[in-house]
């Protein structure tokens, strides 16, 4: 018995180890304003948004490809807190994501849509890409190449 | 050669215009007049707004089965007919999505959840995705407060139902409530439009 307890035990301990960094709209307001002079691609998803799911490829292969010209790519996910463990944490894995992936918790959207982007209606996906002041909000999905395109005008 | 350049700009923005998203970005606003339609409901019938002659408003919902928000919200959907339509405000709920690109979202299958959930409102489907662009909907769920008047149907309302899509009972405040409420007493409404997260019209 103490040993079925012992394998129990460890099949679950590396579950609990991937963590998962939860923000409210205060705690993640810094991570989509950061001043450094890298160019900063931020998309806002979630595991159950077909289109986010296409395109999400596309951001991990910029993550890849310009990560030596000073490009960061920052996942945003907006999945239902009771869907980390079931649905989120998987597709992490699963997917075998690089790019940064944070979730955000906050139930007051009627403030934090707004000071994202006056004209988000709310809908998903959504993407920010800035660099210092220079800043573009999309609410819209990308192929690789609009999205490519949308990035090189920030790398010039 | 003015002409000529005229145009030619003219001849372009008619062209970037065929290829904008069929949303409008100029959808209703608040005060706007919001157009009628005819669209068949899950019982094979066609509903237009002007079958409802002791309407006083009508709840527009733009929703779908798919859409974990919408499914979030469809309870309270669902409450708000049993308050609101005896009292002049029923709900009428439309389906936006393209059923070949999200066939969970197709007649029969709104059939199904329509029975599952016992809606007591009309859903309807908006076939060919006429309806939505005019609105001005861009995701599901998408709330458009309508009150009947003279001139036709306007708009009083556009957002979300309440303030907490998690959790119906943490809700602090109740938009759609509160603007059905206020148009009921004849007092202007505080809080006219709202932003919350829901998930993109599939084209």
């Amino acid at each position: 018995m103490k040993h079925l307890l012992l394998i129990l035990l460890i099949s679950v301990l590396p579950i609990q180890q991937e963590k998962l960094e939860v923000y409210d709209y205060d705690g993640l307001e810094p991570l989509i304003h950061k001043k450094d002079d890298k160019v900063h691609v931020v998309n806002f998803w979630a595991t159950w948004c077909g289109p986010c799911v296409k395109e999400l490829p596309y951001f991990e292969a910029i993550n890849d490809t310009y990560k030596n010209e000073n490009v960061e790519v920052l996942l945003v996910s907006l999945d239902f807190p009771s869907k980390y463990d079931s649905a989120l944490k998987p597709f992490i894995k699963k997917n075998n994501l690089k790019s940064k992936v944070v979730a955000l918790n906050d139930t007051d959207q009627n403030r934090w849509i707004p000071a994202i982007n006056e004209d988000w209606s709310g809908a998903l996906p959504a993407t920010i890409i800035y660099k210092g002041d220079k800043r573009q909000f999309y609410e819209r999905s990308f192929t690789k190449e609009e999205l490519e395109t949308e990035l090189k005008q920030f790398l010039k | 050669m003015k002409n000529l350049k005229l145009l030619a700009v003219m001849v372009l923005v008619f062209s970037l215009s065929a290829f904008t998203n069929k949303t409008d970005d100029n959808g209703y606003k608040i005060g706007d007049f919001a157009t009628d339609f005819s669209l068949e409901n899950i019982d094979g019938k066609m509903v237009s707004l002007s079958d409802f002659k002791k309407a006083e408003g009508f709840i527009v919902v733009f929703t779908c089965n798919t859409c974990p928000y919408a499914v979030a919200y469809e309870d309270r959907i669902e409450a708000l007919n049993q308050k609101y339509a005896d009292k002049g405000f029923p709900v009428i709920a439309i389906m936006p999505n393209n059923t070949d690109v999200m066939p969970g979202d197709n007649m029969e299958a709104m059939r199904e959840r329509a029975k599952s959930k016992g809606f007591s409102f009309p859903y309807l489907l908006d076939k060919g995705q006429q309806i939505y662009p005019q609105y001005g909907a861009t995701k599901t769920p998408h709330i458009y407060l309508l009150q009947k008047t003279e001139k036709g149907n306007e708009v009083k309302y556009i957002g979300a139902i309440d303030d907490n899509y998690q959790d119906a009972e943490a809700v602090k405040v109740k938009y759609v409530e509160d603007a059905v409420d206020a148009l009921l007493e004849g007092k202007a409404i505080k809080v006219t439009e709202t932003k919350a997260i829901g998930c993109s019209i599939k084209v």
